[in-house]
C-alpha cells in the first residue's frame, strides 16, 4: 500500500518543536527563565502555597515526634491508613519521570527531550515525599537506620524475607539512580548557565554544578555513555520499584491484597498517575513561561495517550480483580470485594471507579485530549482517582478481614490531612525552587530536536 | 571571558570527591567504635560503692562460693544482693572495728539497707532469668568475668544484644557441667575438648535449639 506508507512518512517528518526556533533562541528562551526574566506572580503564588504547606508539614511532624503516631487515625485493625496510601501514591507519581527519561530514551522517542528534565525533577521530589511516610510511620523515626543491614551492636540483621525490607532497597536505589541520572543530564546545561550568568555568585555556583564541563567532544562522548548506562540502570527500576511496593500487599494473606497480578497492575497505575502529574505540571508551566513552542500540544497529546493506555490496563486490572474474587470461590476474597462495593467504603470505591475508569474514557475524544484546559482537569481527576485507589486497597482490606469481631473503620484525623497536604507543600516547595534555579527543560537535548540538528547524509 | 576557577580547583575537586569516600568510611568506623566503646556501654569501668567490697578478697582470697551471698541465683530470676546480716555473720567477729565497715554496722543497727550501686543493669525490655542460666550449666564467669580478680566490681561485658546472642547462637562453646557453675577460671578437663563436652551437655540438659534461643520473644516478652 504505497498510499499508507506515504502517510507514515509524512508524520515522521513533522517536527515536534514549533517552527522558527534556532539553537540560539532555544537556549535564550530556557535560560532566560532562570537568569534574566522577572519572576512571574504565578511562581511567587505557587512557591508561597508550597512553603506554607511545608510549614504545616513541619508542624505535623513535630507533633508526631512529640506525641507519636497516635495523632494519626491509625487504630487496629487499620494500622496503615493514610501513611502507606500516601507513600504508594507519591512513589507511583515518580515513575513517569523515570519512564520518560530512561525507557523513552532507550526507545529513541526523542520527543521526550522537552519534558524529561522537569519530569525527572518531579520523580526526585515525589520520591522525597514518598520516603517521608514509611519513616514517620515507623513510630520511632529516629531509628530508621535499623532498616539497613549494617554491623550493629544488636547482632541482628533486618528480616530479608519481609517485603518491607525489599522496599527500603528498592526505594533507596531508585532515589539514588534517579538523582544521578538527573544530575548527569544537568551538567551541560549548568555549564550553559555558568557561561551566561552575569552575577559572580551565580557563575561560581553553576560552575561548581557543571563540574568543569567544557563541551569538548570527549566530554560529550563520556556523557552519552554515562547517560545510556544510567538509562539502562533506571529502566528495570521503573518496573521493579512498584513491583516491590505491590509486594508489601501481595505477600500478606489479607483478602483484597493477596493477589498475583498486583505487580503489573501497580506499575501501570504508577505510570498512569505519573503522567497525570507530568501534565498537571507541564500545562500551567508552559503557559506561564510561554514555552508552548517547546512543550507543544503534541507532547500533551502523547502524554494523554499514554495516560489513556495505562488507564485501560488499570481498568482491566480492576475488572479482573473483581472477576477473580468471584471466580476463585474464596468466600473471604468475595466478601472483601463485596464490602468494597457496598460496604462502608462504597462511596470511595465508586469515586475511584469514576475517576480512574469512567471519566478518563473521555480522552478518546481528540478535542478533550488536545485542549490544555480540559487535559489539566482530567489529569487532576486521575491523580485523585489513583490516590483513592490506594486508599481503598489499604483501608478497606484492613478494616474488614477474616474476623468480623475485629472489624473497624478508619477515621482520618486532621493530622493525617495535615501531613498529606504537607508533603504536597514539600513537593511544590522543592519543585518551584527547581523551576527558579535550574533549566526546567533540557537545553541541549531540545536543540537536538531542531531540524538544523539533523546531519545530512548520515 | 576570564576563567571563573583557578587551575588548582581541578585538584581540589578530585580530592574532595575521592576524599569523601574516606571521610564517610571513617565516620562509619568511628560511629561503630563509639557504639561499642566503653564510654557508651560502661563496660570495664569500676563503679564506686558505699563500702569498697572486694570480690577479689572474698572470692579469690577466701574462696567463698558465689552462692554464699547471692543465695537466690539458682531459684530466682534475680541474683539477690545479700542482706547486711550476711556480712555480719563474719564481720561481727573480724574487722568489727574497722572504720571502712562502719556503713555496714550502721546498716545492721538501723535496719536500713546499704545502697549498693548496681553494676549489671539490663534494659527493662529484656527478660533475663539467672536461674535458668545457672541450672543449665552457664557459669557465673561467662557473663561476670573473673570476679575473683576484681577488687571493685565492674561490668565485664558490653551487655549489648550482640553479646547476648553470641552465646545464644553457640551455647556449646560456653556450657559447663553444673557442679562447676560457680568455679572461677574453669577449663575442660585435659584431653577433652569444649566442643565434646558442649555437645554432650546440650543433650543432657535439654538445651533448646538455636532457633528458640534466638527467637525475639525468648528475651523480649
Amino acid at each position: 500500500m504505497p498510499d499508507g506508507q506515504e502517510v507514515v512518512e509524512k508524520q515522521a517528518k513533522s517536527e515536534i518543536i514549533a517552527p522558527g526556533y534556532t539553537f540560539g533562541t532555544v537556549t535564550d528562551q530556557i535560560s532566560a527563565v532562570v537568569l534574566t526574566k522577572k519572576t512571574p506572580l504565578f511562581w511567587v503564588a505557587c512557591f508561597g502555597v508550597g512553603f506554607s504547606l511545608l510549614l504545616v508539614f513541619l508542624w505535623a511532624v513535630a507533633l508526631l515526634l512529640a506525641k507519636g503516631v497516635g495523632i494519626w487515625g491509625i487504630r487496629t485493625p487499620v494500622m496503615w491508613g493514610f501513611a502507606i496510601t500516601n507513600f504508594v501514591w507519591w512513589i507511583g507519581i515518580g515513575h513517569a519521570g523515570t519512564l520518560i527519561s530512561a525507557i523513552l530514551l532507550l526507545l529513541n522517542q526523542s520527543w521526550r527531550n522537552s519534558i524529561n528534565r522537569f519530569a525527572e525533577a518531579m520523580t526526585l521530589f515525589a520520591v522525597a515525599c514518598a520516603g517521608m511516610f514509611p519513616l514517620l510511620h515507623l513510630g520511632r523515626p529516629w531509628l530508621f537506620y535499623w532498616l539497613f543491614p549494617y554491623p550493629n551492636s544488636m547482632g541482628v540483621q533486618p528480616q530479608f524475607r519481609s517485603p518491607l525490607v525489599w522496599d527500603v532497597f528498592a526505594v533507596s536505589t531508585y532515589a539514588t539512580v534517579s538523582a544521578m541520572f538527573w544530575y548527569v543530564g544537568l551538567m551541560p546545561d549548568m555549564a550553559t548557565l555558568r557561561d551566561r550568568a552575569k552575577n559572580r555568585v551565580a557563575r561560581v555556583l553553576y560552575g561548581m554544578g557543571a563540574m568543569g564541563w567544557r563541551g569538548s567532544a570527549k566530554h560529550w562522548s563520556i556523557y552519552e555513555t554515562a547517560s545510556l548506562l544510567l538509562a539502562g540502570l533506571a529502566t528495570p527500576l521503573v518496573l521493579s520499584v512498584h513491583t516491590v511496593v505491590s509486594f508489601d500487599f501481595t505477600i500478606a494473606i489479607l483478602p483484597g491484597w493477596h493477589s498475583t497480578f498486583f505487580p503489573p497492575y501497580f506499575v501501570a497505575g504508577a505510570i498512569y498517575s505519573g503522567f497525570a502529574m507530568v501534565l498537571a505540571l507541564a500545562i500551567p508551566l508552559r503557559s506561564v513561561y510561554g514555552l508552548q513552542g517547546l512543550i507543544t500540544d503534541r507532547h500533551l497529546e502523547n502524554a494523554a495517550k499514554i495516560m489513556l493506555a495505562t488507564g485501560l490496563i488499570v481498568s482491566y486490572a480492576y475488572i479482573m480483580e473483581t472477576f477473580l474474587a468471584w471466580y476463585s470461590g474464596d468466600i473471604f476474597e468475595e466478601a472483601a470485594f463485596w464490602h468494597r462495593m457496598t460496604g462502608p467504603y462504597a462511596s470511595t470505591y465508586w469515586a475511584l471507579i469514576s475517576c480512574n475508569i469512567i471519566l478518563p474514557q473521555a480522552l478518546w475524544i481528540k478535542r478533550i485530549r488536545t485542549n490544555p484546559v480540559t487535559l489539566f482537569i482530567w489529569s487532576i481527576i486521575v491523580l485523585i482517582g489513583m490516590w483513592l485507589e490506594r486508599y481503598v486497597i489499604i483501608v478497606s482490606s484492613l478494616a474488614q478481614d477474616y474476623l468480623p469481631s475485629s472489624w473497624g473503620y478508619f477515621h482520618a484525623t486532621r493530622w493525617d490531612w495535615a501531613t498529606f497536604a504537607g508533603t504536597v507543600g514539600l513537593f511544590m516547595f522543592l519543585f518551584f525552587i527547581f523551576i527558579r534555579l535550574l533549566p526546567m527543560i533540557s537545553i541541549f537535548e531540545v536543540r537536538t530536536l531542531l531540524p538544523q540538528a539533523r546531519v545530512k547524509g548520515a | 571571558m576570564s576563567q571563573i576557577f583557578h587551575r588548582s580547583t581541578n585538584a581540589l575537586a578530585r580530592f574532595t570527591i575521592f576524599g569523601a569516600v574516606f571521610v564517610l568510611a571513617f565516620l562509619g568506623w568511628a560511629m561503630e567504635m563509639i557504639d561499642r566503646g566503653s564510654w557508651e556501654t560502661r563496660a570495664v569501668q569500676v563503679r564506686q560503692q558505699p563500702v569498697p567490697f572486694s570480690h577479689a578478697h572474698h572470692v579469690g582470697g577466701l574462696g567463698l562460693d558465689c552462692r554464699y551471698c547471692h543465695t537466690t541465683v539458682e531459684t530466682s530470676s534475680f541474683a539477690n544482693i545479700p542482706p547486711t546480716k550476711t556480712c555480719m555473720n563474719c564481720h561481727s567477729e573480724i574487722w568489727n572495728t574497722s572504720p571502712t565497715l562502719e556503713p555496714v554496722r550502721a546498716s545492721f543497727r538501723t535496719g536500713e539497707s546499704i545502697r549498693w550501686t548496681r553494676v549489671y543493669d539490663l534494659p527493662d525490655f529484656v527478660y533475663f532469668d539467672h536461674s535458668i542460666h545457672v541450672n543449665k550449666g552457664i557459669g557465673c564467669e561467662s557473663c561476670h568475668g573473673r570476679v575473683d580478680r576484681m577488687p571493685l566490681m565492674w561490668q565485664n561485658a558490653s551487655l549489648q544484644m550482640e553479646w547476648c546472642l553470641g552465646c545464644h547462637r553457640s551455647v556449646q562453646d560456653h556450657i559447663r557441667p553444673r557442679q562447676f557453675v560457680t568455679r572461677m577460671g574453669y577449663h575442660p578437663p585435659p584431653g577433652v575438648s569444649q566442643q565434646e563436652i558442649g555437645q554432650r551437655l546440650m543433650k543432657e540438659y535439654h538445651i533448646q535449639d538455636v532457633r528458640t534461643l534466638t527467637s525475639c520473644s525468648t528475651c523480649h516478652r
